[in-house]
């Protein structure tokens, strides 16, 4: 850009220094200017005139940058005038004058980049988390007692909502559930058979399938993905009418937010996530089966077979009654963070990752202190 | 800037504009000029697609039918470096400030000087503090988050990104909508303040009867999916049955007092030189 030229000439005449600025003040040339004055040396307690007389175009950056001079060398003790500006150009210059001398804003630093920061952030997220803790417990002791209140006058209890969370949560997702857990059953025999066939015990690729499968994977999978899935879901339906007052309203119309929101979700996600957990053992079954079939010549009667007499009674119950519980919790931390969330759109985003990551610890948690409880009572 | 003042050359030009959603048109065949300079009021009934007109204008809403030239250029039909070009002529407000939660007040209004010029740091921290000041923000603003603002101060802060690149036009979305009548009338203020230093043309969709009689120099009103320009006086003699009952209702009737009150004592600012 030729044409845009903006000068700055440094004169002194008996004894005043004359800085003449000239050409197009711009925020397109104040790179430039901001360099030369930065250049520009005068002595202290001097006459310092800016002549503006050749200034053609001025915006407010390219004014911020004479009233800076001028700030800045009367800091240093110079008498400074201004003289020429052209008419034209002065409500610029004072719009820009009339907003004062601002401090810039400090721009905010990240804090954990000292020690003292960085231990800092240890203990501000210790504390965050042990408020987190109690404040899910108090969550929890709220949603126990509307839930007890729903138990002793059932009337309370929204079957619509109910039925409506039901077929939200459950049926729609019996396709990606089942496909999934079909694709699992399928991996899990493939690769089984990989490493069983080396000792010549294929066929203990259908007790692996049946035990792993009816215990913990089908379980596992429905929970996270219906973690991902709904658990995401209820905290952003809930947090998106935490940020359209939709539950202040409630509560002033009188309604429970607690029995109206979360009990549907709650009750509605513990009844239908034992029966996803069983569509996802039939059909991982069913995908260890096929692939049992062609990878490895077993049929379906013979697989059948050996499937009785690997399992009892018990293998596909210990998998089914852990589904209540993780659903349980998936429910009430989906709620809860919906309800932590403050009247901002961004919260709604960042609540719900950490409802689907905290969900899915959670489930994983718990699995393992049921593995803990189950061996301790040997079964 | 000075001599263009005079010759009210259209800034904004659009053509037989037409707006549907779905089966239902919201524009239809509408035409209007903006002239630089001017403070030009978009009014309308709910619905009446407003908005729509000024997403459409500033090229975030296609057209199903018509021309919306800025600066000699139509909007829809510009390369990709002619587009950069227009982005530093213009400014948008939107309604509730849409400042980058993310980031500090000062660094939105740095967004937009980051994004088209390569400036040092220090001088673009000033700039923005400049623009702080220059909005009415009080001076600590800067280094908040939007979050911790008032839903005035967000205004301000938005008005101040707008003109971080101390654009030609600024489109302003129902600027005082949402704010005590004072910070409205300080917000009106601050518009008139800013186009008679700065030069600007106004684009503003309101609501407020206070602002159109306030600042507009001329409004243009969304009716039967198209609009009637004119200044105040021509629309408060329009027969037009909604435009009627808008100036001449309860509210409408009170903001021309108020007006005519005020005009005694404030007849200078179009006559300042600019």
């Amino acid at each position: 850009m030729a044409s845009v030229a903006a000068t700055l000439v440094e004169s002194e005449e008996s004894g005043s220094f004359v800085l003449a600025a000239a050409g197009q003040w711009l925020v397109t040339t104040a790179a430039e200017l901001d360099r030369r004055l930065r250049a520009v040396h005068i002595p202290r307690d001097k006459q310092v005139t800016l002549d503006l007389a050749g200034i053609e175009r001025l915006d407010t950056a390219g004014a911020w940058l004479l009233l800076r001079t001028e700030h800045e060398l009367a800091a240093q003790g110079n008498v400074v005038e201004f003289r020429n500006l052209r008419a034209n150009l002065a409500p610029i210059f004072d719009q820009v004058r009339a907003g004062g001398m601002v401090a810039p804003a400090p721009h905010p630093r990240p804090a954990h980049h000292t020690l003292t920061g960085f231990l800092e952030r240890i203990g501000r997220i210790s504390v965050g988390l042990i408020g987190r803790v109690l404040s899910l417990l108090s969550f929890f002791g709220v949603v126990c007692i509307v839930a007890g209140r729903v138990f002793l006058h059932p009337r309370r209890l929204r079957l619509t909502a109910l039925v409506a969370q039901m077929e939200q949560t459950g049926v729609n997702a019996v396709p990606i559930v089942g496909l999934l857990s079909f694709l699992i059953g399928v991996v899990l025999a493939y690769q089984g058979a990989d490493q069983l066939r080396r000792f010549g015990a294929e066929i203990y690729t259908v007790n692996l399938l049946g035990v792993g499968i009816l215990r913990e994977l089908g379980v596992l999978m429905a929970a996270i993905i219906i973690a991902g899935r709904s658990g995401s879901a209820f905290t952003a339906q809930i947090g998106t009418m935490r940020v359209n007052e939709e539950i202040d309203a409630m509560r002033t119309i009188g309604l429970d937010p607690v029995e109206v929101l979360v009990i549907p979700r709650l009750f509605g996600l513990m009844l239908t996530l034992p029966l996803l957990t069983l569509c996802a053992n039939l059909l991982g079954i069913l995908g260890g089966a096929l692939m049992s079939w062609f990878a490895l010549g077993i049929t379906p009667p013979q697989f059948t077979r050996q499937l009785q007499s690997a399992l009892y009674a018990w293998t596909f119950w210990i998998g089914l009654v852990k589904a209540p519980f993780f659903a349980f919790i998936i429910a009430q931390i989906g709620c809860y963070e919906g309800f932590q969330v403050a009247r901002s759109a961004e919260s709604v985003g960042r609540l719900t990752t950490l409802s689907v990551v905290e969900a899915i610890f959670f489930v994983i948690v718990a699995d393992a202190a049921f593995s803990i409880v189950f061996s301790i009572l040997k079964i | 800037m000075s001599s263009a003042d005079l010759t009210k050359e259209p800034i904004i030009r659009v053509r037989g504009l037409v707006n549907r959603f779905g089966a239902e048109t919201v524009h239809d065949g509408l035409d209007l000029d903006v002239r630089r300079g001017e403070v030009l009021g978009i009014v309308g009934g709910s619905g009446s697609g407003k908005s729509v007109l000024l997403r459409t204008v500033v090229g975030l809403n296609r057209p199903a039918e018509g021309e919306v030239e800025v600066f000699g250029r139509d909007v829809w039909a510009m390369s990709d470096p002619q587009r950069r070009e227009l982005e530093k002529r213009w400014g948008v407000l939107f309604q509730d400030g849409a400042l980058f939660s993310s980031l500090t007040v000062a660094q939105n209004i740095e967004v937009p000087i980051k994004e088209h010029f390569d400036l040092p740091l220090s001088l673009m921290d000033e700039i923005s503090a400049v623009k702080v000041g220059m909005v009415g923000l009080p001076e600590d603003a800067g280094e908040k988050y939007p979050a911790q603002l008032s839903g005035g101060m967000r205004k301000r802060a938005g008005l101040a990104r707008a003109l971080a690149l101390d654009p030609e036009v600024v489109f302003l979305d129902e600027p005082t909508a949402g704010l005590d009548p004072i910070a409205a009338g300080a917000f009106d203020e601050l518009i008139r303040d800013l186009k008679t230093s700065l030069g600007l043309t106004v684009f503003m969709v309101t609501h407020d009867l206070d602002s159109l009689f306030a600042i507009c120099d001329r409004v243009a009103v969304l009716v039967d999916k198209k609009v009637r320009v004119g200044t105040l006086e021509q629309l408060l003699n329009d027969n037009h049955p909604w435009i009627h009952s808008y100036f001449h209702g309860p509210r409408g009737r009170a903001a021309q007092h108020l007006e005519a009150a005020a005009g005694t004592e404030q007849s200078a600012p179009s006559a300042a030189p600019v």
